[in-house]
């Protein structure tokens, strides 16, 4: 469904992606783990188009992300949801405008009644009551804009999901209920999912597979079944905390 | 000896790297111009985001702009009172006043007015967005910024700066009008004949012309500061501070090439 070959992308003298080689399956969910600004997000950002790699291919269903333009790269985003770190909800609008916001634009636009109805119904989804619809983003609380971003990824049906960082600056128990509805949707929809995070719990619950992503390269790939055996010095380091080791530490 | 030519040679690379930083910014610019305009021009369009930036660039700045006006328009007539009574030409009042607003004074000063106002505004906004990865997320869902966020804003701008300059004329010989007939003793109904006789629609046209141009100039610049901006507080504050500095300068500048390419010497 989706594979990378080679991608690098360096920001002035800084390389950040140094040839990164990742495939995900159809149906699967991938969880990319790594420190912070190790090139997670860069990785998550070149497959949609939003920064364009310096070098390598990135294939989604076959077709070349990279060099879709205009028409081609419009219809290539809409099987795309993406949930944002921070949510990115649009705060001049409500909430089920923002729920509803391709559901309102493009070919097959719903008329408005229509579009608040499934937003509704999103929002329901994700443990949000009818009344949050006609609330402007600021008024909730981080957990809460974190479900309307859900809401709003899932607004289409979307044949792959990206999660950046979904349960950050939330408290554990929150966190551990955006990580069931994470993985509930992903099942029910039958959607592609790839994750990045660094919160272990998360990773546990979400991922079919685990890729470890250090020094701009894929250091190990694998079942998460698997995390806790492999031999691998950063997973093991990583996934136990570890202060000593092959990811430097800096105090 | 080399500790000179290296002292010659860091002078010549950082008048170097100037020009440079220039050459690139004008070429960005230009480029994201280019884009923005192409997307003004090509379906889909949003007419609800235009109505908004319509209501918010146009309507919203009324006040700012007619208050502009009409404080210049009285001073403007002091002003050209007291240096016309040097020779006995008190009696040109009304049509400089007239000439000076509508060619001048009132597509520029409320050019700058503006752009203190919306070019911050925009660029702020925009800002946030992308801070926040709104602009990112806009792409995911499907719809392009460039054609969403910043052709609405500068079709919007471009149309409405010339309504509120013409607004910005008639105030401000308004303006005139009142000190003239208050404090200058002119007689109102000469007054306002001489302002009639003397203005010609060639002066009112380029004055509107100028004010579209500098419409356009005030929305490119916020959306290009605020589409660009850097991370966090600070990278919006000067994303902000860039958008109506560079604005106002632009608006200066094209405002004198305008004046010559429409009234050449």
């Amino acid at each position: 469904m989706i594979a990378l070959s080679g991608v690098a992308k360096a920001f002035g003298s800084k390389r950040v992606l140094a040839g990164v080689d990742l495939s995900v399956a159809r149906g699967e969910s991938l969880v990319i783990i790594g420190g912070s600004g190790t090139g997670k997000s860069v990785t998550l950002k070149c497959v949609l188009g939003l920064i364009v790699p310096d070098a390598g291919r990135i294939l989604v269903d076959g077709q070349d992300a990279v060099a879709a333009r205009g028409r081609a790269r419009e219809a290539m985003l809409d099987k795309f949801g993406m949930l944002f770190q921070g949510g990115a909800l649009f705060d001049s609008m409500l909430v089920w405008e923002n729920v509803a916001f391709r559901l309102l634009r493009g070919q097959n636009r719903l008329g408005r009644a229509e579009a608040r109805e499934t937003a509704i119904e999103k929002l329901k989804r994700v443990g949000l009551t009818a009344e949050t619809a006609d609330l402007f983003p600021a008024e909730l609380s981080g957990g809460m804009q974190k479900r309307v971003g859900l809401a709003r990824a899932i607004a289409t049906t979307p044949e792959i999901i990206f999660f950046d960082e979904p349960t950050t600056g939330l408290d554990p128990i929150m966190a551990d209920v955006i990580n069931d509805l994470i993985r509930e949707i992903v099942v029910e929809m039958g959607a592609t999912a790839m994750t990045i995070t660094h919160d272990m719990t998360s990773v546990r619950k979400i991922a079919d597979r685990v890729a470890m992503l250090h020094e701009g390269v894929i250091q190990w790939a694998g079942p998460v079944g698997e995390i806790d055996t492999t031999e691998n010095p950063y997973v093991h380091q990583f996934v136990n905390g570890l202060p000593d080791g092959p990811i430097a530490a800096v105090r | 000896m080399p500790a000179a030519i290296r002292l010659v040679q860091g002078f010549l690379a950082s008048i170097g790297a100037a020009v440079l930083g220039l050459c690139q910014t004008t070429g960005s610019l230009t480029l994201f111009a280019l884009d923005g305009v192409s997307h003004v021009l090509r379906p889909p369009w949003y007419p609800m985001e235009f109505a908004r930036q319509l209501l918010r660039i146009g309507y919203f700045s009324l006040p700012v702009v007619g208050l502009t006006a009409l404080f210049t328009g009285g001073a403007l007539a002091l002003q050209i009172y007291a240096g016309g009574a040097r020779f006995n030409a008190e009696s040109v009042v009304p049509s400089i006043v007239a000439i000076g607003m509508v060619r001048e004074l009132g597509p520029v000063l409320g050019g700058l007015m503006v752009a203190g106002r919306v070019s911050a505004s925009i660029a702020a906004e925009l800002g946030t967005m992308r801070v926040t990865e709104q602009i990112d997320a806009l792409w995911t869902l499907s719809t392009n910024p460039m054609k969403y966020l910043v052709a609405p804003r500068l079709l919007a701008a471009t149309l409405a700066m010339p309504a509120l300059a013409f607004v910005g004329d008639v105030i401000g010989i308004m303006g005139g009008f009142a000190v003239g007939v208050a404090r200058l003793d002119f007689n109102p109904a000469v007054y306002i004949d001489t302002t009639w006789r003397f203005l010609e629609t060639g002066d009112i046209t380029s004055g509107l012309i100028k004010a579209a141009v500098f419409g356009f100039i005030i929305a490119l610049m916020g959306c290009y500061q605020g589409y660009r901006s850097g991370r966090g507080a600070q990278g919006v504050g000067r994303a902000t501070t860039n958008a109506v500095v560079s604005a106002s300068i632009l608006i200066l500048a094209s405002n004198y090439i305008l004046t010559e390419a429409l009234f050449p010497a």
